[in-house]
């Protein structure tokens, strides 16, 4: 029993840091401009697409696809972000949710029309396979190196949103984006590089899910609801809100399914309800 | 003191204005009829169409005139449409009582719910709608032995209309039944949308802050159109159970809720008619594309989707609207 708490707790958290890479970024950018971005999801799933691409047709290691996602899904997001995006920071919410749902829509048609309909599978360098025992509890390997990663992405986040300018600016940008701006804050520069930055991020963990949870055109729609559900309960525009949203989601997602397989998803969206409307803004959320 | 009692009455006349029939709207109403006559091999489609427009209707009252964006619809129209088919696996087939049963189910409920929804605002209120329209998907997947869960529920056979009509298999007595409650129902909605409720709603969507400073009751109003509308969506589940004689899982899903709204923005949100055409446009256009190959369809709904928001705010019916003012 104790060694099944433990591999539910593991594989959670492991599962946990995927949803965070897949959604921090877009937690940051709607605190900042109020921006809801559903498509933030189809940045995951085309960078997993680049991911197995990259790996497939040029023969490219592991290690260096995944840079490559997440700079690929950059460059991506700053040309979405000023033809389309931008043009709706004013328009009400209800506009931009419908119009980024057309987005994944396109998105998914597009990936279909590119890559068919069938489980996209990456095939992991030799190190990452298997698992390691540790007392009685067996360790996915590949399930580490994503902890791993995500903890970096993390301290790397912490650290330039408190120690350098632009996280300076960004931190001012979200606690009050009028305010900012009336100081000569250039706002939407520092949107484009949050935004490139998160959906960069969004890619990479998108390139990291492949091996988890597949590949397909519907991981757009897949992953929105588990990304919004962490944004909405983390709070928006806190990196830490994420973090513990993501955590507790995975371990809560995992356990579910495995102690209870018949009610799991009912209770997590049974916590989500009761979180949301005795915090409606996030466990985390200032605003 | 003439000024308060002259105020009241022009605003009565003008709420009679804003409620009298144009010659356009009674063209349209007769052109629903045209299906018996001219297209009967689309019937089938027809009467979705009509049900889909009910669903739409009901959104439309709580979206574009109250301002509450839901992502979880489905859900009362799912209740509905599980509560009429379980009355009539039950033993009572009795089509237009099981009908009002099933819309009052929905009904109470969406009171019930309207307590958390008027609680919260923005992308809180999105997930909670979200959130509960996921809940009930799982609630009725794990009631197996009531709803049947992903089986869907087996054995509905809907009794004769008013003891007349029976449900034939090319559509007649299902399309003309559909009509008639969308009828009923569009008519109780625009009464609703043109009175000083409907006014008042419209207050609370431009803006939340001042209802309350001018004496308005805004969680009263904005619980008792949830109600309503939960109500009519209840109507049109039960509508569908009724006419397919099939209720299943995706009556509650995801997409259902998504759908509804996707069809409300493509005609025009805050417009009774915006919800019909745009039901209309969404449902043709899915059977006439998805026909060939059901991508195209994700492809140029998703397109639609994004020149309509960028291009046409107010709908396609908002567009043509302004279009007509400009060349007056």
């Amino acid at each position: 029993m104790i060694s099944q708490i433990g591999i539910v707790l593991f594989d959670g958290f492991a599962f946990g840091m995927l949803l965070f890479l897949l959604s921090v970024g877009l937690s940051v950018t709607l605190g900042m401009m109020n921006f809801i971005n559903l498509a933030h999801g189809a940045f995951g799933m085309f960078g997993g697409y680049v991911a197995v691409t990259v790996m497939r047709q040029l023969g490219l290691p592991f290690l260096a696809a995944l840079p490559l996602a997440f700079l690929a899904m950059a460059v991506l997001s700053v040309l979405i972000e000023r033809t389309l995006f931008r043009r709706l920071y004013k328009a009400g919410e209800l506009n931009q949710v419908l119009f980024t749902i057309g987005l994944v829509f396109v998105a998914a048609a597009v990936a279909t029309f590119t890559f068919g309909t069938v489980q996209q599978v990456i095939i992991l360098p030799s190190w990452l396979r298997g698992s390691v025992e540790i007392a009685g509890v067996r360790f996915g390997v590949y399930r580490s190196f994503i902890i791993v990663v995500a903890l970096l992405v993390t301290a790397l986040l912490v650290f330039g949103l408190e120690r350098t300018r632009l996280g300076a600016q960004i931190r001012a940008a979200v606690d009050n984006q009028r305010m900012a701006q009336g100081l000569g804050l250039d706002v939407e520069r520092v949107f484009a590089i949050t935004f490139a930055l998160g959906c960069g991020l969004a890619g990479l963990g998108g390139a990291l899910a492949v091996e988890i949870v597949g590949l397909s055109p519907s991981f757009g729609f897949q992953m929105l609801v588990y990304v919004l559900i962490v944004v909405s309960v983390g709070g928006l525009g806190s990196i830490t809100g994420s973090f513990a949203g993501a955590a507790l989601l995975g371990i809560g997602d995992v356990a579910g399914k495995y102690f209870w397989p018949e009610i799991g998803s009912f209770l997590i969206y049974l916590l989500l309800v009761a979180i949301l409307l005795v915090r409606p803004l996030g466990l985390f959320g200032k605003r | 003191m003439n000024d308060t009692v002259s105020a009241p009455v022009e605003s009565r006349d003008w709420l009679r204005r804003r409620s009298r029939w144009s010659p356009f709207e009674i063209l349209f109403w007769l052109a629903a009829l045209l299906p018996f006559i001219l297209f009967q091999t689309y019937l089938p489609l027809a009467s979705q169409i009509a049900i889909a427009a009910l669903f739409a209707i009901s959104v439309d009252l709580i979206l574009g005139y109250a301002g509450i964006v839901t992502l979880g619809h489905a859900m009362f129209f799912g209740l509905g449409a599980y509560f009429a088919g379980i009355i009539s696996v039950r033993g009572w087939g009795e089509p237009i009582s099981g009908l009002l049963m099933a819309g009052a189910f929905a009904g109470v409920i969406g009171y019930v719910v309207s307590f958390l929804i008027t609680r919260v605002q923005h992308l809180a209120l999105i997930m909670v709608t979200l959130g509960l329209g996921f809940l009930t998907y799982e609630l009725a997947n794990a009631l197996h032995w009531l709803t049947g869960g992903t089986d869907g529920l087996r054995g509905i056979s809907t009794w004769p209309v008013l003891g007349q009509f029976r449900f034939d298999m090319w559509g007649y007595t299902a399309y003309g039944y559909a009509l008639g409650v969308l009828f009923l129902c569009f008519l109780l909605s625009r009464r609703l949308v043109n009175s000083s409720f409907g006014l008042a709603l419209r207050g609370i969507r431009e803006n939340v802050k001042r209802m309350p400073a001018i004496g308005a009751d805004h969680k009263a109003h904005l619980r008792l159109v949830y109600a309503i509308s939960a109500a009519i969506a209840g109507l049109a589940g039960g509508l569908m159970a009724q006419t397919t004689n099939t209720v299943a899982l995706d009556s509650l899903s995801f997409e259902r809720s998504a759908d509804v709204v996707v069809m409300l923005i493509l005609g025009g949100t805050g417009r009774l008619y915006g919800a019909i055409v745009g039901t209309i446009i969404f449902l043709v256009a899915r059977d006439q594309l998805a026909g060939i190959n059901p991508q195209y369809w994700y492809f140029g709904i998703g397109l639609l989707l994004m020149g309509v928001v960028l291009f046409m705010p107010k709908g396609i019916l908002g567009f043509l609207a302004q279009i007509v003012d400009r060349r007056r």
